[in-house]
């Protein structure tokens, strides 16, 4: 990817940063904003920029990176341009595992992401599984229905495991299925962007053989890849990131299937490019979206998933339809 | 180099072998060729070489060490196979594609380094694709695409390669191109193993053949001694006869019109 490319996205994530910062049930000026951001705003105004929407926005920029890098390591894992965490199944199984925690109390945020891993990585268990008994793994349509499958029964799962607990966490619950920057706090965004660097760290480790497994077993393991335990070990990390995602803003879909695609459209042709360049766009589009959830009918919340699906949606039928 | 000895192959779940009892040796500075119709087991022995399949009984070695005690990483610097088939899915520049070719030599993060780089450039002038080294893969025609894996397969730098039906779909001189290739290559020293249904074409430019029947080496010699009209027609179950092509003398097989005697 060129230079002008890479400058372009972070630009556009500066602006999208600085406007989700700006506004909001109370809109300010970006003086205001740089004013409050550099400590010597109005108090009112610090209160709002420092307490509210910057950790937002930082959570934001951490679950949108984590979903695009996901997004953009599973596609080359299954040679599919059709793969994403959401419709996988992967954050479905994922947050099983972090309500579960949740109506066990855990709570920790260091804790519920590790839980939402181990109900990840059983999800992408059952969807490989699935997808073997039907065609292999390597049939775009196939995976994806391998996905949906395991994510309604995620769902069932989810269901079940709410109908047993008090109405407040059922609200909770269900506010976080939806997708949600709104529990954001410092705390949170620390160990949620923990995570998300050290899955993307390993994914850069690993590039080149992510590279080479993206080619098919057979060239891959010509050129010395075990596929096998690679394959196993991009999953886990992939997983890995989905999971943090979803225990810190509930299931947010669509953002690992549209972000590697606008990341190969920019130019990026290397694996590790387009992680990369991934993790940019897809933290642009989370922040942008969730400012477009706060604002869009104010002073009412829309859900964040609900959003970034709006977008998603129409995508993968152009994507389906190119690819039939 | 390549060493095929007693090998017996059987696919999980079934009852006969793929490959029963198959010796062969692809030696250094020759081109070596196992043709035989399809379902006769020569797709499978290069599984095993990628280590799909391992032997049941019997050994497979590459430069005198077991295939079994070797990681895929030391396999691909001493062996490179062209596999039959490969679709990219995301494009990428010729360039980059052919440095892949590299990974077993370097760590397992750093990318390629110049001296990979230098290789890659050398790979692909010896298999004639230096023109398209910024193209993108998804841009090359069949031929291209075929000449592109095999300058990847080049930039390994092992003393082998394996090739499976490396000219299927390509034209007369795309194939003439890669068979002229591979004779270069053997003429280097390097041991070239090649699995193809061109029977004509290897005649002219193996050193050794072996014809696989149902899992076994019916034959394995000379292009003359394997290019037999009676032993080609019980194992391809088709008339036909081997004359002599006129202009360059190696035998040359052709398939008889009429109905199939089966």
């Amino acid at each position: 990817m060129r230079t002008r490319a890479w400058l372009l996205l972070f630009a556009v994530l500066v602006v999208a940063a600085l406007a989700a910062i700006a506004f909001g049930s109370v809109s300010l000026s970006l003086s205001a904003v740089v004013d409050a951001l550099m400590g010597r705003g109005a108090p009112d105004a610090e209160m709002i920029v420092r307490v509210l929407r910057l950790p937002r926005v930082a959570l934001g920029i951490a679950v949108g990176a984590g979903l695009g890098m996901s997004g953009a390591a599973l596609q080359a894992n299954l040679r599919n341009a059709l793969a994403e965490p959401y419709l996988l199944g992967v954050s479905g199984g994922a947050a099983v595992g972090a309500v579960l925690a949740t109506s066990l109390s855990v709570t920790s945020p260091g804790l519920v992401p590790l839980a939402a891993f181990a109900g990840a990585v059983v999800a992408v268990l059952a969807v490989l599984a699935v997808a073997q008994a039907a065609r292999g793994p390597g049939d775009a349509r196939v995976l994806v229905m391998a996905g949906v499958v395991v994510g309604a029964f995620a769902n069932a799962a989810i269901m079940i495991v709410m109908a047993n607990v008090p109405d407040q966490t059922v609200r909770s619950a269900l506010w976080w299925m939806m997708g949600s920057l709104g529990d954001a706090s410092w705390a949170g965004v620390r160990w949620t962007a923990g995570y998300v660097a050290l899955g993307g760290a390993l994914l850069m480790v690993y590039g080149r053989e992510i590279e080479i497994l993206a080619l098919g077993d057979d060239p891959a393991l010509a050129l010395g890849v075990d596929t096998i335990s690679a394959t196993r070990r991009i999953f886990l990390i992939s997983s890995l990131l989905a999971a943090v995602t979803v225990a810190a803003a509930g299931l947010v879909g669509f953002v690992g299937l549209v972000v590697p695609a606008i990341a190969r459209s920019l130019g990026a042709r290397t694996v590790r490019g387009t992680i990369l360049a991934s993790a940019v766009t897809g933290a642009t589009l989370v922040v942008a979206a969730d400012l477009v959830a706060r604002v869009a009918r104010a002073p009412a919340e829309l859900p964040l998933g609900a959003v970034t699906a709006l977008v998603g949606v129409p995508f993968f039928l152009l994507r389906l339809r190119r690819m039939s | 180099m390549i060493r095929f000895d007693d090998v017996r192959l059987r696919y999980p779940g079934q009852n006969a072998p793929a490959v029963r009892s198959f010796s062969l040796e692809a030696e250094a500075g020759k081109l070596t060729a196992i043709v035989g119709p399809n379902g006769s087991g020569k797709s499978t022995l290069v599984r095993a070489l990628l280590g799909r399949i391992t032997p049941e009984q019997g050994t497979i070695t590459i430069d005198g060490t077991s295939l079994a005690d070797l990681s895929r990483r030391d396999v691909a610097r001493r062996m490179a196979v062209v596999t039959q088939r490969e679709e990219p899915v995301f494009p990428m520049l010729v360039r980059d594609f052919i440095a892949l070719g590299r990974f077993a030599h370097g760590s397992l993060w750093a990318g390629p380094t110049a001296y990979d780089m230098e290789v890659a450039e050398s790979s692909a002038a010896q298999a004639g694709v230096e023109p398209y080294m910024d193209r993108r893969t998804d841009t090359l025609s069949g031929g291209e695409w075929q000449r592109v894996r095999i300058a990847r397969a080049l930039a390994q730098q092992g003393q082998a390669i394996v090739l499976d039906e490396p000219t299927t779909f390509l034209d007369i001189a795309h194939e003439m191109s890669v068979f002229e290739l591979l004779d270069e290559l053997a003429h280097d020293g390097i041991a070239v193993l090649l699995v193809s249904h061109q029977l004509n074409l290897v005649a002219r430019f193996a050193d050794r053949i072996a014809l696989l029947h149902a899992g076994e080496a019916v034959a394995i010699g000379s292009p003359s001694d394997v290019m037999r009209g009676d032993l080609l027609e019980r194992v391809y179950e088709w008339p036909l006869v081997v004359s002599r092509d006129p202009a360059v003398g190696a035998p040359m097989l052709v398939p008889l019109r009429g109905r199939s005697p089966r």
